[in-house]
């Protein structure tokens, strides 16, 4: 039987506003299946963003949905968090929102590994505000401010937000739906701070700057660029440049006990604090 | 307390325990004097071993101006406090300082100044050189009679941390002799160390 | 021994009176001089299961208490000029969204770092006018440690009896005042709470005008699934560039205040029956022109004054009656001007407007002040 999307959604809110082709849809679908697997009540989750394209999708879920200021969302989220810990609470954010002018809090959000899901749609663009280049657009490529070829380096998102204290870390991207949907679905389920990068296209923005101005054109050059994270621990740097990583970087499979994981978060944060409310109280 | 109002500045470095006296003090005054008091701290980012002090404000009615204006008791254990806060002081204001850390006074100042030897004092009977600020209170009590021995003592009670109420209690006893036998002086310089006072009278 | 009597601190008893109010969640950042707020949230919140929370700058600070009220928990930060600034982003966002919250400014010098360690009235206007676009302002200045608390208090019930941001603009000097005082009886205290939906969630929507301009708030997670945005909405909350609902919708912000000043605006009369000079103050400035009118008093100068316990909204009207009726009004501030440059707008040619304005960090003095009001005279 199909999925019931429309279970989760606020159907008088659609058509969307994303073009047509758009991957931020696949990424909000594979996140309601992941949201459906799990038995999530919609009453008890919170879905929150700061500004942007991606930062739309909340406005289209059916359930508590805050739309922040630019790259807030995350500290937002927190306060929400904190006051009701026993509540779902997942940000979406894009590449510029998390990682610019919200690089802040998205790795102050890592280090507090606070149980929220972070969903980062990573088109390499700044979409909404008219196609400027962003943290992760990679070397040479066109962007409304960078009309000569982008001279910045990128941030790798994931190993951002691993070395920064996440206890989960995926990337996949929207080529691969399902990929998707299990990594969110892990991500929510996993009691610390998950991050989950889904590799998306802007054929608009970014595509028609960078000669791939259609959707498909767009997905393929991501699909040409797809690599496996256990293939790419054996190749070399240079012969990754550019490429799209993809899998699991840290999970509770992982090793934690791995030197990289020394400064690891060794509790999920509400519940840290809500020991510490406790030991305040015997003590009082 | 004879006098409608009283200014008192506590003075020394970071880590004196100035801003204890001063707790001790205005509470000491509100709480138990029926008098209304004051208190504000320097205000800096240097915090260990620079200049601080704290005034004290009393007043028997209410206090509208809270800063200081003119100073009736002015304590230092420091040079470097006495040199920078030696200011707004009355004429007739009564002057303490501790000849171990403050070697320099002007000359000719018209104040009644007594040297005593709060630091000294300190380590030798309570064994700490931090109990010299509570010593400080209990002399400020003994020679201004504006809180009596036993309020002072109550205040130490309820605002010194735990523990240490033993020794701050023996600091205001030991202050308060101080300044007894400081008033029996005529001087006007007047110099008190422990020799001066009968310590199984405390 | 009087009853409930304890050694405060001015930044102590914010702390004290919020959590009074109902406070249980505090997202700060440290910055001087009102770092002393943070630290006693920190000591005291986890002792009524309410959380504490040192963010990673001030812009989260702002961001986290608005996300906590909306979870339905009464939220408080304090930050001082610098940190102000940046805050204003998402205190605009708690105007548009209508997001009970409480920020407490302990003001210092500037602009930039400036003077951080001394006493400034220098976040007048910016508390005024901030952040981008227009909205409404409660602001309110103490300038006793009674009055921190009482006024602690006021702020939070404003907040959320008009679901607004409220500002306390607390002097340095007031923050680091300490006394023993003795605070009111707890059960006598006048605690508001934010007025929730009285209807079923399909019923419900978040700017519901249709309750008057302060639309009934639900908090989140209690099945209302209702949407928040900064941008401009409708009544269900979602966006428009409908130009007729945005026109109506900053109206009503404005006028949620602004219908309700009677109750907000507050202020104090001192010797002001046959006064013909009048000291315009507010903070801990208005102690220092206490002194100095009492001193004038007593040289038969006829002075008085009319100090602001909320200084945003201004007591308009009254302000106007003073223009007409006085010789002149002066207007000491820890700054260059900011109020005395309104007050000059609302006597046009009928007054004199004076100002003692100091930003040197060191308070205004009483006699200060009395020279002035000798001059005028």
């Amino acid at each position: 039987m199909a999925f019931d999307y429309e279970k989760y959604l606020r159907m008088e809110k659609i058509p969307h506003l994303w073009c047509p082709g758009c991957g931020i849809g696949v990424v909000l679908k594979s996140m309601l299946r992941a949201i459906d697997n799990l038995d999530w009540h919609r009453d008890d989750t919170a879905f929150v963003s700061g500004i942007g394209c991606t930062s739309r999708a909340p406005g289209y879920i059916d359930c508590n949905t805050l739309h922040t200021t630019h790259g807030r969302g995350l500290t937002f989220a927190t306060g929400i968090k904190m006051a009701k810990p026993d509540k779902n609470v997942v940000i979406f954010s894009g590449d510029g929102d998390a990682t610019a002018i919200g690089g802040n809090h998205f790795i102050h959000a890592c280090r507090r590994n606070i149980d929220m899901t972070l969903i980062i749609v990573n088109n390499n663009i700044y979409g909404m505000t008219g196609g400027q280049h962003s943290p992760t657009t990679p070397i040479g490529f066109k962007a409304s401010t960078t009309i000569y070829g982008n001279i910045d380096p990128s941030f790798d998102i994931c190993l951002l937000a691993r070395a920064a204290g996440a206890t989960y870390v995926a990337r996949s991207t929207v080529n691969n739906g399902r990929t998707l949907e299990k990594y969110i679905q892990k991500g929510l389920a996993n009691k610390g701070f998950s991050v989950i990068e889904a590799v998306s296209n802007c054929h608009t923005q970014f595509g028609r700057k960078n000669n791939m101005s259609d959707p498909i054109s767009s997905r393929k050059w991501i699909k040409d660029r797809e690599i496996p994270l256990a293939k790419a621990r054996s190749m070399k740097a240079d012969d990754l440049k550019n490429m799209v990583i993809t899998g699991e970087f840290i999970s509770e499979e992982s090793d934690m006990e791995r030197w990289e994981n020394y400064n690891r978060a060794l509790e999920e944060y509400t519940k840290a604090y809500g020991d510490l409310i406790k030991k305040v109280k015997k003590k009082k | 307390m004879k006098q409608n109002h009283y200014e008192a500045r506590f003075a020394g470095v970071g880590g004196q325990g100035v801003i204890l006296a001063g707790k001790i003090l205005a509470y000491g005054m509100v709480n138990y004097e029926e008098c209304q008091a004051l208190q504000t701290p320097t205000y800096t980012a240097q915090v260990r071993g620079g200049p601080t002090k704290v005034d004290v404000v009393i007043d028997k009615k209410h206090i509208e101006y809270p800063r200081t204006e003119n100073i009736d008791f002015f304590l230092s254990l420091h040079q470097k406090a006495f040199d920078l806060y030696f200011t707004d002081l009355k004429d007739d204001a009564i002057v303490v300082i501790d000849p171990n850390l403050t070697q320099h006074i002007p000359k000719d100042i018209p104040q009644q100044v007594f040297v005593v030897d709060l630091v000294e004092i300190a380590k030798k009977e309570m064994g700490n050189p931090l109990y010299a600020m509570v010593l400080a209170v209990g002399f400020f009590a003994g020679v201004t009679k504006l809180i009596k021995n036993k309020n002072v003592q109550k205040s130490v009670i309820d605002n010194a941390p735990k523990g240490t109420e033993v020794e701050n209690l023996k600091a205001v006893r030991i202050g308060f002799a101080l300044a007894k036998e400081a008033l029996k002086r005529k001087e006007d310089l007047v110099r008190l160390t422990l020799k001066d006072i009968d310590k199984n009278k405390l | 021994m009087k009853k409930n009597i304890k050694f405060y601190s001015g930044a102590e008893l914010v702390a004290k009176a919020a959590i009074d109010a109902g406070c249980r969640f505090f997202g700060g950042y440290p910055i001087t001089p009102s770092s002393e707020i943070a630290e006693h949230m920190s000591k005291e919140l986890p002792k009524v299961g309410g959380t504490f929370i040192q963010m990673e700058d001030e812009i989260a600070a702002m961001g986290s208490i608005i996300g906590a009220s909306l979870a339905g928990v009464k939220s408080l930060t304090a930050t001082s000029g610098p940190g102000f600034s940046l805050k204003q982003e998402n205190l605009g966002y708690a105007y548009m969204a209508e997001v009970p919250c409480v920020i407490c400014n302990v003001m210092r010098g500037g602009p930039s770092t400036g003077l951080p360690t001394a006493l400034a009235q220098a976040d007048i206007m910016q508390a005024k006018w901030g952040t981008h676009g227009d909205h409404p302002v409660i602001a309110l200045t103490p300038a006793y440690l009674e009055e921190v608390y009482e006024l602690t208090i006021k702020a939070f019930n404003f907040s959320e009896m008009y679901r607004i941001p409220v500002i306390i603009l607390l002097d340095e000097l007031i923050a680091h005042l300490s006394t023993a005082i003795e605070l009111p009886d707890k059960d006598l205290l006048v605690i508001k709470n934010r007025k929730g939906p009285t209807v079923k969630p399909e019923k419900y929507f978040p700017y519901d005008t249709a309750y008057g301009d302060v639309p009934p708030m639900a908090d989140f997670f209690k099945g209302y699934r209702y949407h928040v945005t900064g941008l401009s909405h409708d009544k269900t909350g979602f966006p428009t560039t409908d130009p007729d609902l945005v026109q109506a919708d900053q109206e009503r912000h404005i006028r949620k205040v602004n219908a309700n000043k009677g109750k907000i605006i507050d202020f104090e009369y001192y010797k002001m029956r046959d006064a013909d000079i009048v000291i315009f103050a507010y903070g801990s400035t208005s102690r220092a022109a206490r002194v100095a009118i009492d001193k004038a008093r007593k040289l038969g100068i006829k002075v008085g004054m009319m100090r602001l316990r909320v200084i945003w909204p201004l007591p308009e009207a009254e302000i106007l009656k003073l223009c007409s009726k006085v010789k002149a009004i002066i207007v000491p501030e820890m700054n260059l001007g900011q109020l005395s440059n309104v007050i000059e707008k609302f006597a046009a040619d009928r007054t004199k407007i004076v100002g003692i304005n100091h930003v040197g960090g060191v308070p205004i003095h009483p006699s200060n002040i009395l020279d002035v009001i000798k001059e005028v005279k």
